[in-house]
């Protein structure tokens, strides 16, 4: 009992003093700006910032890769653009319809933004460094299968194959029905890479912590992958209740009116999808910095309420970090849950 | 909201990442496990239901096994009380053969000896009567004169006669 006070004790004195250096550093700066603090985190950006040692700004370069209207196709390192520099005539625009961006300065003196910009940025580093960790998680367990092992696998693998199992027998055969082999490698690749990309968000420095399911780009092309699998599986009964739904003929005849309503839900599914995965991402990143910047806001009111409210930030962003983790596994459990059922109804029979 | 605008650039690497990511796990990932893991829980099913069949098996051949144990203890008890009986049956005929043959050697025994008795009185009847005869000469052509002399004098002819 002796024991765990005295361990009581040296957190507590062990938080006073962080907050304590945390304020000094901090209230020599100016006013903590906690939107731009928390939408730089959650945007893209041209390198992966790591951290700020004293001045010198910690940051891995990435290439950017722009096609100038003007002068064609330019590559160069990231580093020669840092911190407003300008660099073959781009530079990254503060402020404005393109702030964050790489823009260029044509002829006339406007800035605009390049016509192509395929730049590595930091999200497709992450998204890169993900894909990566998923091939190296599931290659070596497919090899395992293949030399032909009869046995139940152990350890790492056993995980591996406990949550392939699950994901196949819980949500893809009964969702997807009677022809879920066809689907069953495109929602498990959904699933791991919606899964594992999420996990690496949590994580709050290099390699993690890219927001990469939280940006619309990402959610975007992974729902744009479920729209076409619905759209090239479906049935001719599908489309027949598309386009000639089973409703009293004025409600098609001469106004299709069903059928427009109906043409429109082929989009609005992969759509809730795109905005479900994202928004439940992005918001949970949003909170966990909110949080996390509650410690640098209430420097300024004194050092008691700054030690009272760190304290319960942190305590607050462990919350949300378990809570995130459950998040994590629950929206790659949804996208592919909603995406196999998409497929079955687009796989519908006739008369049912 | 610059968040709700995708990038193009992104989306450009998000799409050669993912199609790399799927092309490969198509190709050499997920269907190599999921079909090894059908696999084996088939093979799961199948050794299940053979250890039942087996069971199975295993109960009617013991039921066979004791429905004949069952057999051979009910024969073997036929078996002992036949022997028993044969047995008596042996023991009681060798009893009555014994007996007649006893009876059938005593009679002859019997009959021997009544045919020896009769033989013997035949022949001693016959010798009786030569003896008196030869007696009775004796006594006429010897004259006695006194009956003591008489008397000795048969009882020597007796005794001569039965001495033969």
């Amino acid at each position: 009992m002796k024991r765990k006070n005295n361990i009581h004790l040296v957190i507590g004195f062990f938080l006073i003093f962080l907050t304590a250096t945390v304020g000094k550093i901090t209230a020599q700066e100016q006013k903590v700006n906690v939107k731009e603090i928390v939408f730089e985190h959650l945007g893209d950006a041209y390198e992966w910032h790591i951290t700020n040692w004293g001045e010198k700004s910690i940051a891995i370069p990435l290439p950017v890769i722009v096609k100038s209207k003007e002068r064609g196709w330019h590559v160069f390192s990231s580093s020669h653009i840092s911190h407003g520099a300008t660099h073959e005539g781009f530079h990254i625009a503060h402020e404005g319809k393109y702030a964050g961006k790489v823009v260029e300065r044509n002829s006339a003196g406007e800035e605009i933004r390049p016509s192509i910009d395929i730049s590595f940025t930091k999200n497709a580093l992450g998204i890169f460094i993900s894909s990566c960790l998923l091939l190296l998680i599931i290659l070596p367990v497919a090899r395992w299968y293949k030399r032909g092992a009869q046995h139940a696998p152990k350890g790492f693998r056993g995980a591996v194959e406990l949550l392939i199992v699950y994901v196949l027998d819980e949500i893809i055969k009964p969702c997807v029905g009677e022809e879920y082999r066809k689907y069953a490698t495109y929602l498990l690749t959904i699933f791991f890479f919606i899964f594992i990309n999420n996990l690496m968000g949590l994580i709050p420095f290099f390699p993690g912590g890219a927001n990469i399911t939280g940006n619309i780009a990402v959610t975007l092309f992974l729902a744009f992958c479920t729209f076409l699998v619905i759209t090239f599986s479906g049935t001719k009964a599908y489309w027949k209740e598309i386009l000639w739904p089973e409703v009293p003929t004025w409600l098609k005849a001469p106004v299709p009116i069903m059928p427009v309503i109906e043409l429109f839900g082929i989009f609005t599914k992969p759509f809730a999808l795109m905005i479900r995965l994202f928004a439940n991402i992005m918001a949970g990143h949003s909170v966990i910095l909110g949080l996390v910047c509650l410690i640098f806001i209430t420097v300024s009111m004194g050092a008691t309420i700054n030690t009272s409210m760190s304290i319960v930030a942190v305590l607050f962003s462990i919350f949300m970090n378990f809570l995130e983790l459950l998040v994590a596994f629950i929206q790659a459990y949804v996208f592919t849950l909603l995406s196999s059922v998409f497929i079955n109804m687009a796989r519908v029979k006739h008369g049912s | 909201m610059p968040l709700l605008v995708p990038d193009t650039g992104l989306l450009f690497w998000m799409a050669l990442s993912f199609g790399v990511v799927l092309f490969v796990l198509v190709k050499f990932g997920f269907p190599v496990i999921t079909k090894a893991v059908e696999t084996r829980s088939a093979y799961i099913a199948d050794s299940l239901e053979a250890a039942r069949e087996a069971e199975s098996q295993l109960a009617t051949i013991n039921r066979q096994a004791e429905a004949i144990i069952a057999e051979a203890q009910n024969e073997r008890k036929t078996i002992l009380s036949e022997a028993q009986e044969a047995k008596n049956t042996i023991v009681s005929k060798a009893k009555e053969d014994a007996e007649a043959e006893a009876r059938r050697r005593i009679n002859k025994a019997l009959e021997d000896i009544e045919g020896s008795k009769k033989k013997a009185l035949a022949e001693l009847r016959k010798d009786v009567a030569g003896i008196s005869v030869k007696i009775a000469e004796k006594i006429i052509g010897e004259r006695l004169k006194d009956d003591q002399k008489q008397q000795e004098l048969i009882n020597k002819l007796l005794a001569e006669e039965f001495a033969h």
